[in-house]
């Protein structure tokens, strides 16, 4: 508009209009909203994890420390005290399967990242990945049935029939071994595109200096990958703690203190599954206690996000 | 240290080729790139190999420590001599030559280590059994970094300037004690004065070690090499881009007295 006051009309073009310009106005507030939106969402989802977990410890059946130290967890006895408001026997039963978890599929991942992004051929890779990404989207229930049907008769067969050691029907290597199998295609898969983000420069010039494809891979890409392979980890280690339906189905619901995977264990996320299915009215100690142990969750996996950050910093190598 | 380089190095001071090569064919896919490549690298000399972009100069360099096989679909036909063995025959191990043959690439590319790891990286997985401290040392010394890096050896090698780590790369090629350095236009990522450091750094360390660079600039070769190669692409058959060696001789000769009327057309900037 102004261009034509000024006659310079073979530049009119470089103005917006009014409609333009209040059109991109609309736009960026759109995608605003939507930013805010998110995070308005996790606040939200904070302040009533926090004011449910703060009216739980305002309980006098409950103590922040005993809840904190204790070492038994028997929320549904019929006289509430501290004694029974211990998390430590969930903590331990969630850090129990996911640990068992971890040790199965940290280097199973590691290994089937190093095969793909270093062995393998193009073709080979191709086929690979898609199955990778299969595992990843079966259903959770269905690997719970999996590990109560195929894996706990197996872990029966050889460490009862033939270990002779009292194992328990519901137990927490059966849950780790299938939440491990869970988590093989994500560390794999996170890991192999670290990898592969490794400049082609780097592994020549180590094997120009005459490293082997095995040397290569351990002492060049690995390292260099390592931020994106912790990361890998990091994620795979949460999704294992926070896993639910398997571990629910497989590992029990009996909260116990103890280092044995053969016994049967309570993870935080299944005795959350067991109060929510059961008919705790609000407000009662047992629908509060499940924030509880949700905050307790959210802690854990927060604490291992800091623990990464940490690592990543400290170890990483930047390439760029 | 400084000795026994130069004893492994004496073998070498006789007029026979440290590399040659016979009716040299490379293919990728099947597609020929490089044809017939008949050429015979002097010891102790620097030699140039120069051309137009494309015509194979980087794909001729690459075969003589095998880095080819990296490459899926890869295939060299001919026969290529190192120290008079066939580099090419089946019981060779790729992985041992090219602990014996060093290569500087184009852009620097440190690993992303410190400066002392960098340098002990070749040692280390040839399980070096002497003193690495030093080993470092003298590398650094022999590529002319040393005064640069000796009070940050920890630092990261990613942290030096373009030129110092394309030194430091030549430093790491020197670590593993190679006979034979092979560089793929290594200044052409630097500025001219680190361009001029590394060429100062290539006549020094000729002494020691046969060089072979490729490179897009004449001027450089000029300056630099004792013998010149000169690449193009196959004339007659101009749309195959099949790689051929023109001609090859004594870079003054070469640049001030050409024997072929392509040579003399590149050389003189009329074409390339």
């Amino acid at each position: 508009m102004q261009a034509k006051k000024s006659g310079q009309s073979e530049h009119s073009k470089l103005l917006l209009s009014e409609d333009s310009r209040r059109r991109e106005g609309l736009i960026a507030f759109i995608f605003k909203a939507a930013a805010v939106l998110t995070i308005l969402v996790t606040i939200g989802i904070i302040v009533s994890l926090l004011s449910e977990t703060i009216g739980f410890f305002a309980r006098p059946e409950v103590s922040l420390w005993k809840f904190l130290t204790g070492t038994r967890w028997q929320p549904l006895s019929s006289k509430p005290s501290p004694e029974n408001f211990g998390i430590l026997p969930l903590v331990g039963g969630t850090l129990l399967v996911a640990g068992v978890a971890a040790l199965l599929a940290v280097p199973v991942g590691l290994g089937t990242a190093i095969f793909l992004s270093e062995y393998a051929t193009e073709k080979l890779r191709k086929i690979i990945k898609p199955v990778l990404e299969i595992l990843a989207g079966v259903p959770s229930v269905v690997y719970g049935f999996f590990a109560i049907s195929f894996i706990t008769p197996i872990i029966k067969t050889v460490f009862e029939g033939w270990l002779g050691l009292k194992v328990m029907y519901f137990n927490a290597l059966s849950a780790g071994l299938v939440v491990g199998i869970m988590i093989i295609p994500m560390i794999a898969s996170v890991s192999e595109d670290a990898m592969r983000a490794v400049p082609r420069s780097l592994r020549e010039g180590a094997f120009a200096l005459g490293a082997t494809r095995f040397e290569v891979a351990i002492k060049v890409v690995t390292p260099a990958a390592l931020s994106g392979i912790v990361a890998a980890f990091i994620l795979a280690i949460s999704r294992a703690i926070g896993e639910t339906m398997a571990v629910s189905i497989a590992a029990g619901s009996t909260p116990n203190m103890t280092l044995n995977p053969l016994k049967s264990v309570q993870t935080l996320t299944a005795f959350i599954v067991q109060v929510s299915f059961g008919d705790a009215a609000a407000g009662s100690i047992n629908s509060q206690s499940i924030y509880a142990v949700g905050m307790t969750l959210f802690v854990m996996t927060f604490v291992m996000n800091l623990i990464s950050d940490l690592v990543l910093r400290k170890f990483r190598e930047v390439y760029e | 240290m400084e000795n026994n380089i130069r004893d492994t190095h004496l073998k070498n001071q006789s007029k026979e080729p440290i590399i040659e090569t016979k009716g040299l064919s490379v293919f990728y896919n099947n597609r020929l790139a490089i044809r017939d490549i008949n050429i015979a690298i002097e010891p102790n000399k620097i030699t140039a190999i120069i051309g137009p972009s494309g015509c194979g100069k980087s794909t001729l360099l690459r075969t003589f420590n095998r880095m080819n096989d990296l490459i899926p679909g890869a295939r060299v036909e001919g026969k290529i001599l190192y120290n008079g063995i066939d580099i090419n025959q089946k019981a060779l191990d790729p992985v041992g030559l090219r602990r014996h043959i060093g290569m500087v690439f184009q852009k620097p590319n440190p690993f992303p280590k410190s400066i002392y790891d960098n340098v002990a990286f070749g040692p280390r997985i040839n399980h070096y059994t002497g003193n690495m401290d030093e080993l470092v040392e003298t590398s650094l010394r022999q590529a002319a970094l040393w005064d640069e890096v000796k009070d940050k050896l920890k630092e990261s090698g990613l942290a030096l300037s373009g030129g110092q780590q394309q030194r430091l790369c030549i430093a790491r090629a020197l670590a593993t004690q190679p006979d034979l350095i092979l560089m793929d236009e290594p200044a052409s990522a630097l500025d001219p004065v680190a361009t001029q450091r590394i060429e100062e750094l290539m006549i020094e360390l000729k002494e020691k070690y046969t060089i072979i660079i490729v490179t897009h600039n004449m001027q450089q070769a000029g300056r630099a090499s004792d013998n010149t190669a000169f690449m193009s692409l196959d004339r007659e058959n101009i749309e195959a881009r099949i790689g051929i060696l023109v001609e090859y001789g004594k870079t003054e000769q070469l640049f001030t007295n050409p024997r072929n009327k392509e040579t003399e057309d590149y050389i003189t900037g009329r074409f390339g």
